[in-house]
């Protein structure tokens, strides 16, 4: 297929793995270059990347699923929505699984919620004209690449004057979480792999303080092999010329000022929260969306009541400390054992982009262990 | 989540609403191209287009120039190690 194949050459893929290695022997330390988009992990694991890297290569898991760092107390409140007789409950297929306190989304469906699994948010509008007597509620979640046409779906609601539509805004904020995890002192990083489709609609701008105030070299990357092997090789490059800059791996889609069109609808739709909690995170400032009050009509939590509490994390899950890439899945208590796709205790373990569950489902835990640095389990918080 | 996936825009549907076909990999749908639309290109001007679509929505035009001279840089380094 046009603008995927070709991506996935395997000469061109072999060529930069000797470029990588050459520049990997001019660095004398082990590198720890983290992957904040779980689009890229799922990439990652799916075509064995990390282990054709050199061996002073190490690629830590970043907090970029999310369906990963939704807390449980969210979904608990998704839950409590659900259970509403007169609401239908939409979402998309990834939510459906992650643990709330008690039960998750696709439990409640069995015990006769109705939940429907749509494809896009605009769906909800068509099931909403089809039943005018239910209110339709859509869980909004996902990072900026996914906020802009929740923001649509909400703008073409109140075109439409449909009154019976509203969004339960789950929607966090890439930057705010970039920053928290720079500001962690025992957060080891020597660069970052960046977004791609986040930055398709924010642009490469909004990165140059990692780059300024920080000292961390990033590239924006796309999502194919050959776009994370170059990417990795921008970086090694950057890091042997002792740079540090952002750059854009991924200039087929992603512009330096982003998407015009979608940053005005999210701007025009949301306002940040003034904090948002992080499933093993906690709570970071600015990191969320909620609806503007223009739009409160179209608000499930100005339109419900919501439980609203906050659950702490499983004990024995260390989601947190995986999030931030400070303990390994394998290195998890519960990992493979009483945490499984089939049964996830802990939120990594839920979705494809989640580091627990792309470990658990492509394997590889002798060859990436034997690459991995002792690590500290000392909890940290950000 | 936040994966999308190349598809080439073959019809417009409803320029009003701003919705097109567009054909993924031999699968047509209909999608939302509120995102890529302007004074300078209109609905009907985006017929052929490139698109990344995610979750029902055209996010962005691919930019075929830049595809095709990552994919020129990509060669280079091939073509010193064959």
């Amino acid at each position: 297929m046009k603008y995927v194949d070709e991506f996935r050459n395997p000469e061109k893929a072999q060529a930069l793995t000797k470029e990588i290695a050459k520049l990997s022997q001019q660095i004398d330390k082990h590198l720890k270059i983290m992957e904040v988009c779980g689009g890229h992990t799922h990439s990652i694991f799916k075509y064995g990347i990390e282990e054709i890297l050199p061996k002073n290569i190490e690629l830590i898991h970043g907090p970029g699923c999310p369906v990963c760092v939704m807390p449980k107390g969210r979904i608990d409140d998704a839950i409590a929505l659900c259970q509403n007789p007169n609401v239908i409950f939409t979402t998309f297929g990834d939510a459906m699984r992650v643990p709330g306190s008690k039960t998750s989304l696709l439990q409640a469906k069995a015990q006769g919620a109705d939940i429907r699994m749509v494809y896009s948010p605009l769906d909800s509008l068509k099931i909403a004209k089809e039943n005018p007597n239910k209110e339709i509620v859509f869980f909004g979640l996902g990072f900026e690449t996914t906020a802009p046409s929740t923001a649509f779906t909400i703008l073409q609601a109140a075109a439409e004057n449909i009154t019976n539509f509203s969004l339960f805004a789950n929607h966090v904020l890439v930057i705010p979480a970039l920053q928290a995890l720079l500001e962690n002192p025992d957060l080891q990083l020597d660069g970052f792999v960046g977004p791609g489709h986040v930055s398709m609609v924010i642009g490469t701008e909004p990165y140059e303080f990692i780059a300024q105030k920080y000292h961390k070299p990033i590239v924006v990357s796309g999502f194919e092999p050959l776009d994370i092997f170059q990417s990795i090789w921008m970086l090694l490059k950057q890091i042997v010329e002792n740079r540090c800059e952002v750059e854009n791996q991924y200039n087929r889609l992603v512009e330096k000022s982003g998407n015009q069109n979608a940053i005005q609808a999210m701007n025009q739709v949301f306002t940040p929260r003034e904090k948002f909690a992080w499933r093993g995170l906690g709570e970071i400032p600015n990191s969320g969306f909620q609806i503007r009050k223009e739009y409160a009509q179209f608000d499930a939590e100005a339109k419900f009541h919501l439980p609203n509490l906050t659950v702490p994390d499983h004990k024995a899950c260390q989601c947190g400390e995986i999030l931030k890439g400070v303990v390994k899945p394998w290195e998890c208590k519960v990992f493979g054992t009483a945490c499984t796709p089939e049964n996830p205790i802990g939120a990594c373990m839920v979705s494809s982009e989640g580091a627990c569950a792309a470990y658990y489902k492509y394997g590889r835990l002798s060859t990436m262990a034997k690459k991995a640095t002792k690590q500290t389990k000392e909890p940290i918080s950000l | 989540m936040c994966l999308g996936i190349p598809g080439q825009i073959i019809e417009i549907t409803n320029p009003e609403h701003k919705l097109a076909i567009v054909n993924v990999g031999g699968v047509k749908r209909q999608i939302n191209i509120a995102c890529i639309v302007d004074e300078e290109h209109p609905p009907e001007k985006c017929i052929g287009d490139w698109v990344l679509v995610h979750v029902g929505f055209a996010m962005n035009r691919i930019n075929e120039q830049e595809a095709a001279e990552t994919l020129k840089l990509l060669q280079e380094i091939a073509q010193t190690y064959t």
